[in-house]
């Protein structure tokens, strides 16, 4: 258990303040910012810190989220740190300039408040936002709660800016369960977190003009191939930085974060795996089910890109089933991409049911009797050795 | 080859795809490209430089004022400085020459790789 040296505030805040403070604290070089629901409060309350003076940022507000990630490849090819935030639409426009900051290896780091992507056309809680980022070769952290999205965007930097990594980081957090729910926060002091962050000297900017480099060429096929190589090695080599700038954000802050949390999984039969906010919900379930002698667990991940399969399989050992929550659809796949994601790496290592949930899109609520619905079914599936190959949704009107 | 600048495997490519030498482009030949050659004249030729002004692959060479010959590692034949040329346009509008002594009078003549103005003969 590290020793809390740091001197803390506990305050309330909703998740995009939590956010908001810890981009503060950072004091980012450059953010470009467009509004979108439920991202919105984010950089209005950071922008009201830029008039306020509490930060250096210079604060660009752009046209559009497109306009917003190619305003922060270009300030962070010029050597800047950047952060932008968005939602759903918002990312899905900016998307094609992602995929380029990952590609030209930028530590670009966002707050993705989750939110679903239309259509029809919704503002709440869903996970698609995310899923389409799967591919795009950012890092990708969620949060459970407003105390995770603060430490999480701190530590995105930090990820971010390795120098065996110079991969741009998404922070995920729940629009609205988290965005807007005001929720206890533990703040570290200003200056523990500027001496955490540390500078950001990057090895080369397009300002140096003693050492004058190009970005953005036109790769043949003779070439293109080699760069995308490259970028996948740094994203598995993000795992360890991930650990271990966990490890040194424990040591400040007295909180633990690794790759994903055990929620009583050493002896349980049963087990959810569900990213986000439901992991709260998740957690009261568990604990009614434990009071009843159930042995239930709940593996929550908090890394989800680089996915660190053979840990999360490791998580999963002993289980006698497992059921996965996904919070987004990937139409014509027959279960959520984290269901299919974890399973394939269960490959040979674990013969045992996998169910996939698909539940709360466009912001159904789930509820804790849901979650234990979930666990009873993965008993029964185990009572009745049934061989379950369908996805199944929960909290749909049938 | 089209190029001296060794491929790089996946290690050694720079990081982000990035180009670290400013002004590397002249490494590459892209005169290999060529179907067609341009033939300067300095008999014929005025000075004027509309063709290096016009020239998109900067291949026209040009030393006060005065053009000296074309840069074949680069010219990629497309022929803009022979149509843009106001003394081939006075030359081509001239009905009283022949063909043949059009050719001798241009200041840029575009033949098919291989051959050589003379051989046109």
């Amino acid at each position: 258990m590290a020793t809390v040296t740091t001197p803390q505030t506990r305050v309330s805040l909703t998740g995009n303040d939590a956010a908001a403070e810890a981009l503060r604290q950072v004091n980012p070089d450059v953010v470009p910012a467009y509004p979108i629901t439920p991202q919105t409060e984010l950089m209005h309350k950071f922008a009201q810190f830029h008039a306020d003076g509490l930060v250096d940022t210079e604060m660009v507000l752009v046209e559009s989220e497109h306009s917003a990630m190619s305003a922060a490849v270009g300030a962070s090819a010029a050597g800047a740190r950047v952060a932008t935030a968005t939602s759903s639409q918002g990312y899905a426009l900016m998307v094609e300039i992602c995929y380029i900051a990952a590609a030209y290896r930028l530590p670009i780091v966002m707050p993705l408040i989750n939110r679903a992507l239309s259509g029809p056309i919704n503002i709440h809680c869903d996970h698609s936002d995310a899923m389409l980022a799967r591919d795009s070769g950012w890092i990708q952290l969620w949060c459970e709660n407003a105390q995770e999205a603060y430490d999480n965007t701190l530590q995105a930097f930090r990820i971010a800016e390795h120098p065996d990594v110079l991969t741009p980081a998404i922070v995920n957090l729940d629009g609205f369960i988290l965005s807007h729910t005001a929720e206890t926060v533990d703040i570290l002091d200003d200056e523990p977190v500027k001496a955490f962050i540390g500078g950001y000297t990057p090895e080369r900017s397009l300002l140096d003009t003693d050492h004058p480099y190009s970005i953005g060429a036109l790769f043949l096929p003779d070439n293109y191939f080699e760069i995308r190589r490259q970028q996948a090695q740094a994203i598995e080599d993000s795992l360890p930085v991930v650990e271990a700038v966990g490890r040194e954000f424990a040591d400040l802050s007295g909180r633990s974060y690794g790759i994903y949390e055990d929620y009583q999984l050493d002896d349980a039969d049963l087990i959810v795996v569900a990213l986000g906010s439901t992991c709260g919900t998740a957690k009261v379930a568990v604990d009614e089910l434990r009071a009843e002698g159930v042995k239930a667990g709940l593996l929550k991940p908090r890394l989800y890109r680089p996915f660190p399969g053979p840990q999360f399989i490791d998580a999963l050992r002993g289980a006698k089933a497992v059921a996965v929550m996904d919070r987004a659809i990937s139409y014509g796949l027959n279960g959520g991409a984290l269901y299919h994601e974890l399973r394939s790496f269960a490959y040979r290592q674990l013969d045992i049911p996998f169910l996939s949930y698909i539940y709360g899109l466009g912001g159904r609520d789930i509820i804790v009797d849901e979650i234990k619905t979930i666990y009873r079914a993965l008993a029964e599936v185990l009572d009745k050795g049934l061989d379950v190959r369908e996805a199944r949704y929960i909290g749909v009107r049938e | 080859m089209t190029t001296d600048i060794k491929p790089h495997t996946w290690k050694t490519m720079p990081r982000g795809g990035i180009i670290p030498e400013a002004g590397n482009a002249a490494a590459y030949r892209t005169g290999a490209w060529r179907t067609y050659r341009p033939i300067w004249s300095a008999e014929n030729c005025i000075h004027c430089l509309t063709c290096w002004i016009l020239c998109p692959d900067a291949s026209i060479q040009a030393e006060r004022g005065k053009v000296k010959g074309i840069d074949y590692e680069h010219c990629k034949g497309c022929g803009i400085c022979a149509h843009e040329c106001p003394i081939n346009a006075k030359v081509l509008a001239n009905d009283k020459l022949s063909p043949e002594e059009k050719e001798k009078k241009k200041a840029i003549t575009m033949v098919l790789e291989g051959e050589t103005a003379a051989s046109k003969e």
